[in-house]
């Protein structure tokens, strides 16, 4: 179990992730400046995910989509915010059309990323939070297929272990 | 029938589960004695509208939809939240349980996420440094 602490900041809209993983932090860095890595964990097994774009620097963008088991295919676009290699990212992340523009009345979210050494490995926060509660209401119209089959995948790794 | 079903609920819950003391409970009846109050509360159940919103709906003037939504306030059937110019009304109910869902959501997926990322990383490195 990699993940050490979960908060949830009802005032800001945020949830606060902070988990220690067993590898240098260049390597970590890799599972999101790298798209081969970033397709591995970006979606849920169900719903495995295909970079398209991969931009990660500050104004670049990265697209992606992911398919589902019926073939239905749902893209999302990142913003890049802020980009300092090895150690922070941050971005805007949201439901986009074909062609990566956000779609209208979806939820958007921004996701901080912060990296530090920590002895052997690396400590990862990350702060996801919503940009409004009217984007809080959309995340629950959307997200609750993506929610539920985190929430599966989660328990078929259990069973596994 | 939804609507209804919603504000016996949260009546209910702040009766029952809540556990009011009296003159509390009396503030709660004389909130849901007036059909106005009752509309409003009914909106603001499976909605958040604005003050200024609910007062379009009524024959009546702002203040007196703002004087109701005071009402219903003190009771505690619903809470007022500034946002920008607006002042925004939900039952704490729904507010409160909508908020928790959607984090709940944000969460389990950065969760999974990070889950997989640790996969991904002890599947890159099967040997290291003794």
């Amino acid at each position: 179990m990699s993940i050490r602490s979960v908060d949830t900041d009802h005032d800001n809209l945020a949830v606060i992730l902070i988990a220690d993983l067993a590898a240098p932090i260049e390597q970590v860095w890799e599972l999101w400046s790298d798209p081969r890595k970033l397709e591995r964990w970006l979606g849920p097994p169900s719903h495995p995910a295909t970079v398209e774009q991969h931009d990660l620097t500050p104004g670049g963008e990265v697209t992606f989509f992911m398919t589902g088991p019926e073939g239905d295919v749902s893209w999302g676009t990142w913003r890049l915010a802020a980009v300092d290699p090895p150690v922070s990212l941050e971005f805007t992340d949201a439901f986009a059309d074909t062609d990566g523009t956000p779609i209208a009345g979806t939820p958007v979210t921004t996701i901080r990323v912060q990296l530090t050494e920590h002895g052997d490995g690396t400590r990862m926060e990350i702060r996801a939070t919503f940009e409004s509660r009217e984007d809080m209401a959309a995340w629950l119209n959307m997200g609750t297929v993506d929610g539920l089959q985190q929430a599966v995948s989660q328990m078929d790794a259990l069973l596994a272990a | 029938m939804y609507r209804t079903v919603a504000l016996i609920w949260i009546t209910y819950n702040l009766m029952v589960v809540g556990g009011l003391a009296d003159d509390a409970i009396d503030e709660l009846f004389r909130a849901l004695a007036d059909p106005t109050r009752r509309d409003i509360l009914r909106r603001c159940a499976v909605g958040e509208p604005s003050v200024s919103r609910l007062a379009q709906a009524y024959p009546v003037s702002f203040a007196a939809v703002q004087k109701h939504v005071a009402v219903l306030e003190r009771a505690g059937l619903v809470t007022k939240e500034r946002r920008g110019r607006e002042q925004l009304v939900s039952t704490n109910a729904g507010a409160v349980g909508r908020a928790r869902r959607a984090l709940d959501e944000l969460e389990r997926t950065w969760s999974g996420r990070v889950e997989r990322m640790s996969d991904v990383l002890s599947q890159s490195t099967t040997r290291r440094p003794a």
